[in-house]
């Protein structure tokens, strides 16, 4: 019993990181933008599809199709933020939403279109290790190390870079930005690129150990509200904090009751903490 | 207030009423199917209306009193052999009571944090449902034929359905115009504006809100019960899709969030455009990236929806659209 518990614990853990880092793009656009990106799903979706035809189509190791998927997510962000809302983004959280849902429409559309609903997956194996009765998959533990790389960049850059800074000041207030000369526009059309990457590469590590369709990333892109309403909207760490608990629920609820009872858990504690404290468990700044 | 001299008011009605008669005269099945969803959407575009466009709490899961409130209509009737009036209402009252119980709750939240939350009551009464034995878990119910037979046949119950749908849809738009119109409605716009503010000026801001609630959850309910009992089945899929939500928010907006007439264009509109996109042979894969281009469109550069739009350009017309 106990082992049992240690390896699906573990193992929800693993993907909980994966989780986190998806939260951690949705966070960052909240956070400094005040827009919940509703094409987050969709972009999910994109980068498991970018990882799939690269491996399946030109041979290309899913981890250095990551590195191609970092550059390109990051320029795609730009795009759509340029496209759907740079227009709106001062007229208030409804047509932000809408606006951003629109590119969730159009992306699914065209996906539906090219790729069908059938599902695919990425046949590629790491290995697993064994630690006596536990079993870690390679492709899971080396998910989990590269969203840790991912975050540590994150915090790097925030934090010690010009760039990085100048998001900051924007998200504090972005009029008192503006006066010390920083192009706040420009910097939220970064911000958007970057939450834009974290989600696509979230994405592609999951297509590394899920089966998944186009479809697949509303149901990370829920998971990824439940989880940034745990750790406190606006707060990337936080974010990632409430992945590794979302994916310990999911491995330690499936032991006590059946499967199919996890989203009503993972939802009602959802709307739990956003009714009790909206700021998160952790607390957004 | 008189609002029988109002033209508005009378344009409204019309709309809907006519709409339903030629249908009925013609009585053709074809046609009413299509009917059936038109008044569908514009009952349920105007009932989210009442929170979303007065109140301006953007409410993304609407649809969920439409599927829990049909589901609760669609076991009374079937499993318990309800008679379809008092199951239809019945369905109605559950939506309410979920709607006070929740809207207590999840109202005291603002602008987005209002919007996460209703995404959430939708997934996790999805969840639940898919989960509760009497519901049928997640294989949902099938109605028991001889429910059909009280209502002269399955053919003849279809009919029944659409003129009991027609006269809800008249109902919901009737409410919304004397929503408006009232005292309550003023309360209502004025906390869109600034909520506040209007507190301050002696607003019952959180009953206002919670009444508004209710009475926007009412409409799906018995548009629910309707629905599935047409459909013969509910399941929860169906019931609590978080398309359909988002779905009926781009009708409101297409037509103009805030008016009458706005959601009933609206929901005319994007329905036929769907219906078109469906059956031509070049766009029927690319229907969703099209509607979402036109929904970008509408964001981006006419925010007040198309009735908006014409009231803006042509101020004489603001007494008729409304």
């Amino acid at each position: 019993m106990f082992s049992q518990i240690s390896a699906s614990v573990i193992d929800g853990l693993l993907i909980g990181f994966v989780y986190g880092i998806a939260a951690m793009g949705l966070s960052l656009i909240w956070g400094v933008m005040r827009v919940i990106n509703l094409a987050h799903g969709a972009t999910m979706a994109l980068g498991m599809f970018t990882i799939y035809l690269l491996f399946t189509g030109a041979g290309v190791n899913p981890y250095i199709g990551l590195l191609l998927l970092v550059a390109m997510a990051l320029i795609f962000g730009v795009i759509v933020y340029i496209v759907s809302l740079a227009r709106v983004i001062q007229a208030g959280y409804l047509y932000t939403l809408l606006g951003t849902f629109a590119v969730n429409m159009i992306i699914i559309g065209i996906g539906t279109t090219v790729f069908s609903t059938s599902p695919q997956n990425v046949d590629f194996s790491l290995g697993s290790i064994v630690l006596g009765p536990i079993i870690l998959q390679g492709t899971r533990l080396f998910a989990a190390a590269a969203s840790m790389v991912m975050t540590g960049a994150l915090y790097l850059f925030l934090y010690f870079t010009r760039p990085g800074k100048a998001i900051r000041a924007v998200s504090d207030n972005r009029a008192a930005a503006e006066l010390m000369g920083i192009p706040s526009s420009k910097i939220l059309a970064l911000t958007f690129g970057l939450g834009t990457m974290l989600a696509a590469v979230a994405g592609g590590l999951t297509a590394t150990f899920f089966p998944f369709t186009i479809l697949s990333g509303s149901t990370y892109q829920l998971k990824s509200f439940v989880i940034c309403v745990l750790g406190g909207l606006g707060n990337p760490l936080g974010a990632l904090f409430g992945g590794l608990i979302l994916g310990g629920l999911e491995g330690i609820v499936p032991i006590f009751m059946p499967v199919s009872w996890v989203p009503v858990v993972e939802f009602g504690l959802f709307v739990l903490v956003l009714v009790v404290r909206p700021t998160g468990i952790m607390g957004a700044k | 207030m008189n609002f029988w001299r109002q033209p508005g008011f009378w344009l409204n009605i019309l709309l809907v009423t006519v709409g339903g008669a030629i249908v009925l005269i013609i009585r053709q099945d074809t046609l009413r199917e299509t009917a059936f969803t038109v008044l569908m959407f514009i009952a349920l575009a105007s009932s989210l209306n009442i929170i979303m466009g007065f109140a301006g709490y953007v409410n993304f899961g609407h649809i969920v009193f439409f599927g829990l409130g049909g589901y609760f209509g669609f076991f009374l009737l079937s499993e318990l052999g309800w008679p379809l009036y008092i199951a239809m209402v019945a369905g109605g009252c559950l939506s309410v009571v979920l709607a006070l119980v929740v809207g207590a709750a999840v109202l005291r939240l603002r602008g987005a944090y209002f919007a996460l939350a209703t995404i959430g009551i939708n997934e996790a009464a999805r969840a639940f449902v898919a989960n509760f034995q009497p519901f049928g878990g997640s294989t949902g119910l099938s109605v028991n034929f001889s429910a059909y037979d009280k209502y002269g046949g399955a053919s003849q119950a279809l009919w029944w359905i659409f003129i009991l749908l027609w006269l809800v849809t008249i109902a919901t738009v009737v409410v919304s115009y004397l929503v408006k119109h009232s005292r309550f409605g003023l309360g209502l716009i004025a906390i869109r504006e600034d909520e506040d503010a209007a507190m301050v000026m002696g607003v019952k801001a959180p009953w206002d809100k919670t009444k508004a609630f209710a009475l926007s959850a009412f409409f799906p309910g018995l548009i629910g019960t309707l629905y599935f009992f047409k459909n013969g089945n509910v399941e929860p899929e169906d019931a609590f899709r978080f398309q359909m939500s988002l779905e009926i928010l781009v009708m409101v907006m297409l037509g103009g969030k805030g008016l009458v007439l706005g959601p009933i264009l609206g929901a005319f509109a994007y329905e036929r455009l769907r219906g078109y996109l469906l059956v031509s042979p070049i766009f029927k894969n690319l229907h969703l990236a099209l509607s979402g281009g036109i929904l970008l469109l509408i964001v981006l550069f006419v925010p007040g929806g198309a009735v908006g739009w014409v009231r803006e350009r042509f101020p004489r017309l603001r007494r008729v659209l409304e």
